[in-house]
């Protein structure tokens, strides 16, 4: 018999409020606003500590009060409490004191953060009695769905825009998961999954399952907290697509200050997409309420390209609200981005990774990080999976024979 | 002119399950307001109070977001298809 928990009490539309069971139910019937899980802050209030959390596995789970499943997860036990590095090499070139790398590019086992998120969206989908689980993915996501639901002995379906990185493809193939590539943009792919979600029983993790696999992202917030020894930093830079991630950043931060866990101050969250498909940093930095989507993304950051994203109201709510900002840097310092990252701390990310990083460096060139302040950048997936967007751009391997004469002549050349 | 339109999942009470429907008009706007009078209680899941588009609902005719085209306004014509989708969380 499995323990049931009353931590997560109910689906409750984030736009009207309305009430709804604890179902795969992700839009409010009434208003089409998005369903967010509600949890019962004051239960989980006497019995989540400090103490008990540390007392716990290293793993995302160790905050599962605060993670909407019933009975105990059953997908995800490697998943998450990934590094917190103190980048002092890279906080010297930005011109900073203290920078801290959330480094997901190491998160278990697909080496993004979308494991966190797919550990509860999986762990929810058997709780609710599915059997075949399912995404629309920019690549990341589909990996993620594909390896747990491999090892969960769950039968997926990923659908993925047909021109993604062979590196994202192939890791998503190799699981033996059911790959369909969309002739289409990331947008096309989501459109199609919301009919077929509407017309099949599966657990479309990130349509009929979203307000359950959305709060898995908290859990990367909750870590940066405690790693950072139970405090907030002034600033965190996030890299958006749909805007989910740095809500729940949000979200993570705001329960922890409720439950008593870290103390209240002024953090701000910064948002960041590339400039060829921006749509959320276009709206704030003009100001708007409302996002107009982008029809035709062209970046080589295709983890983040989506042009009409669900969250990004309320991404921009979470930036305005904590006083932060948004940036837009484009491919060129994408790359560059990826660069200073591995030549400074040695952790290679992929194209989001470099969004997050060319994005800081313009939010302290203008002043909006100050070089006294301390910041941490969430890196959130692996430069092994996007190896094209930097192929030929850091240099050849210089070919010579087995001969010692042929390198003493190779440093001679060089230096 | 009549037009095939793709009810999603949320709304399909109210179209006692069915999750294509037919009506008729000359721009998105009139296709709303057919729809209502079928289907009452449709339009105002789909629009606000001020009869704007609510944040959370897509409207595209035959694959084009209408937000890319003149949004309530933009015309339409006999055997197109309209689809209504509410918004969905990336990946
Ligand atoms: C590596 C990486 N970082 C960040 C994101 C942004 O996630 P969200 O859609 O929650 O904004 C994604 C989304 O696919 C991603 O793949
Ligand atoms: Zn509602």
């Amino acid at each position: 018999m499995k323990v049931k928990h009353g931590f997560f009490t109910s689906l409750k539309c984030r736009e009207c409020g309305r009430h709804y069971p604890k179902e795969a139910l992700h839009v409010c019937e009434f208003c089409f606003g998005p369903l967010e899980v509600d949890y019962d802050y004051d239960l989980i209030k006497t019995v989540l500590t400090r103490d008990k959390i540390q007392s716990r596995p290293t793993n995302m789970w160790r905050y599962r009060e605060l993670l909407p499943i019933e009975g105990e997860p059953t997908i995800g036990f490697q998943v998450g409490f990934t590094p917190l590095v103190k980048a002092d090499r890279l906080a010297k070139r930005l011109g900073l004191r203290e920078v801290w790398v959330k480094n997901d590019t190491v998160n278990y086992p697909t080496l993004s953060f979308k494991d966190r998120v797919v550990s509860v969206a999986l762990s929810r989908a058997r709780e609710l009695g599915f059997e075949i689980v399912a995404c629309a993915s920019t690549g990341n996501l589909a990996n993620s769905v594909a390896a747990n639901a491999a090892s969960g002995g769950l039968k997926s379906y990923v659908f993925i825009p047909a021109d993604l990185e062979t590196g994202k493809v192939l890791g998503s193939l190799v699981y033996g998961t059911n790959v369909i590539g969309i002739r289409g943009t990331y947008d096309a792919v989501n459109r199609l999954c919301s009919e077929i979600a509407g017309k099949y029983g599966w657990a479309f993790v990130n349509v009929n399952i979203r307000p359950y696999y959305a709060e898995g992202s908290k859990s990367l917030g909750y870590e940066i907290v405690e790693q950072l020894g139970w405090r907030l930093p002034d600033h965190v830079v996030v890299p958006m697509a749909g805007g989910s991630l740095i809500t729940k950043i949000h979200k993570s931060f705001k329960e922890f200050v409720k439950l008593g866990l870290v103390d209240e101050r002024e953090c701000r969250i910064h948002g960041a997409q590339a400039e060829g498909c921006a749509p959320i940093v276009n709206a704030m930095k003009i100001g708007a309420d409302i996002i107009k989507p982008v029809s035709k993304p062209q970046t080589i950051v295709k983890s983040l390209a989506i042009g009409n994203p669900a969250d990004g109201f309320y991404s921009i709510q979470t930036m305005r609200q904590t006083g932060g900002w948004a940036e837009n840097p484009d491919d060129t310092e994408v790359v560059a981005g990826i660069r200073l990252l591995a030549e400074t701390e040695g952790i290679f990310a992929e194209t989001a990774g470099g969004v997050t990083v060319a994005a800081t460096k313009r939010l302290v060139e203008d002043g909006r990080i100050k070089s006294n302040e301390s910041l941490v950048l969430c890196i959130t997936g692996h430069g092994l999976k996007t190896q094209e967007a930097v192929a030929n751009k850091c240099g050849e391997a210089r070919v010579i024979g087995p001969h010692l004469r042929e390198f003493l002549a190779l440093l001679d050349r060089k230096d | 002119m009549p037009v095939n339109v793709r009810i999603p999942t949320p709304l399909r009470k109210l179209t006692k399950d069915k999750d294509i429907v037919q009506a008729s008009g000359a721009t998105i706007q009139d296709i709303i307001d057919s729809l209502e009078k079928e289907y009452p209680g449709l339009k105002e899941r789909i629009c606000d109070e001020r009869g704007e588009l609510r944040r959370f609902v897509n409207v595209y005719l035959n694959d084009e977001d209408i937000r890319f085209a003149q949004g309530k306004g933009t015309p339409v014509k006999d055997g197109d298809e309209i689809s209504v989708i509410p918004a969905i969380a990336g990946g």
